[in-house]
């Protein structure tokens, strides 16, 4: 689409977006795309969740976009900060695959456990899940349109696919 | 990544002997597989926020295939050797006279064949490395993936995740002929294990 900005998220980093930017986030593997969105206002945000939960961070300073328990209401705020209502807000996500199978350990669940986590949280805050394309062991890249409220999601194996 | 602040020019030289010597035994290996010289690149060591470990072979949307091994053991990691598709298709070719057909997916026969070559590689690196440290470095079963570069490396990246945003990650390159043929080995030690393997080199860490 021409015209339209697009506003790029990193891994472990998030952003919001509004009057018909698009937010971007390539190359989820275990890693959840979550975009969150306000029909009404037209606020999109997106995070790119790369483990559940901060409660195992051993980091000096915090980055709350890394994990699904802060990367959420950090969204949030900044989203209602710019005019959305926590009421409106519906979700969508993609991603969390298990990219490799091997062995059992923790980490290699990490997929599964990044869709459940954020999904425990947009339930904590009634959030309701619109959509979703997750596990699998392929990668994604994703687009959200603030404008159309659609999650464009891309793999190497599936093609293109909207919800 | 206080720990990794602390590391001195000298420190960071034994880090890039340790791909050079694991690498230098991996070209040799494929040298003998390809009965061709194969040149390697001066080892990269780098602590890299995870943004741009994927930059390092084209981009997170680059399409690659990747052979991913988790190394078991005194010095725990995961290894990764990544190919673009076009080494991947002149390598089938050359080894085993497969004709990879354009535009088309990777059959189960060449992608196990590519993860095959992958395993041989892999494994000769580390045992160089097992050899050079002592320490035990025992390989799992290779997996391989044809996708997105940052789909599989960030899987690398996990035991970094719980640290802080970047991850250090020793990168060697080789070439056959000029670039028809380009491979890349990442090693990417867990946070822990870099004390093992400075210990076992009899390397103090002031």
């Amino acid at each position: 689409m021409t015209g339209q900005t697009l506003v790029k998220v990193g891994m472990a980093d998030l952003n919001i977006a509004m009057e018909g930017a698009v937010l971007k986030t390539t190359g989820l593997g275990s890693c959840v795309g979550l975009t969150l969105f306000d029909p009404q206002s037209k606020v999109a945000g997106m995070a790119h969740v790369m483990l559940p939960s901060s409660e195992i961070a051993r980091e000096s300073q915090l980055n709350i976009a890394k994990y699904a328990d802060t990367a959420i209401p950090e969204l949030l705020g900044r989203m209602e900060a710019v005019g959305a209502r926590l009421g409106r807000i519906e979700a969508k996500m993609a991603g969390g695959a298990q990219m490799f199978a091997l062995g059992g350990s923790d980490t290699l669940r990490i997929g599964p456990r990044n869709v459940e986590s954020c999904k425990v949280i947009l339930q904590h805050y009634r959030i309701p899940i619109l959509g979703m394309d997750t596990g699998g062991n392929y990668g994604r890249t994703v687009e959200f349109d603030s404008y159309k409220g659609i999650l464009l999601i891309r793999s190497v194996q599936h093609g293109v696919k909207e919800i | 990544m206080s720990l990794f602040e602390s590391f001195k020019a000298f420190e960071w030289d034994v880090l890039k002997e340790v791909g050079n010597i694991g690498a230098g035994n991996a070209a040799t290996a494929l040298s003998k597989l390809l009965d061709k010289p194969v040149d390697m690149g001066v080892p990269k060591v780098s602590l890299l926020p995870f943004e741009e470990v994927a930059e390092r072979v084209g981009g997170a949307e680059q399409i690659v295939i990747a052979v991913f091994l988790r190394v078991e053991g005194d010095a725990p990691g995961n290894m990764f050797f990544i190919i673009e598709e076009q080494s991947a298709k002149r390598m089938l070719n050359q080894l085993l006279s497969m004709n990879h057909q354009e535009d088309e997916g990777y059959s189960e026969m060449e992608l196990s064949a590519l993860c095959e070559i992958g395993n041989i590689l892999a494994g000769s690196y580390l045992s160089s490395l097992a050899d050079f440290t002592q320490l035990p470095m025992v390989p799992s079963v290779p997996a391989i993936a044809h996708d997105m570069a940052g789909a599989i490396l960030s899987y690398g990246l996990m035991q970094y995740g719980e640290m802080g945003d970047s991850a250090l990650l020793i990168e060697t390159t080789f070439l056959e002929d000029r670039q028809s043929l380009e491979g890349h080995f990442f090693l990417i030690p867990d946070p822990e294990s870099f004390n093992k393997i400075f210990k076992a080199l009899g390397v103090e860490l002031g």
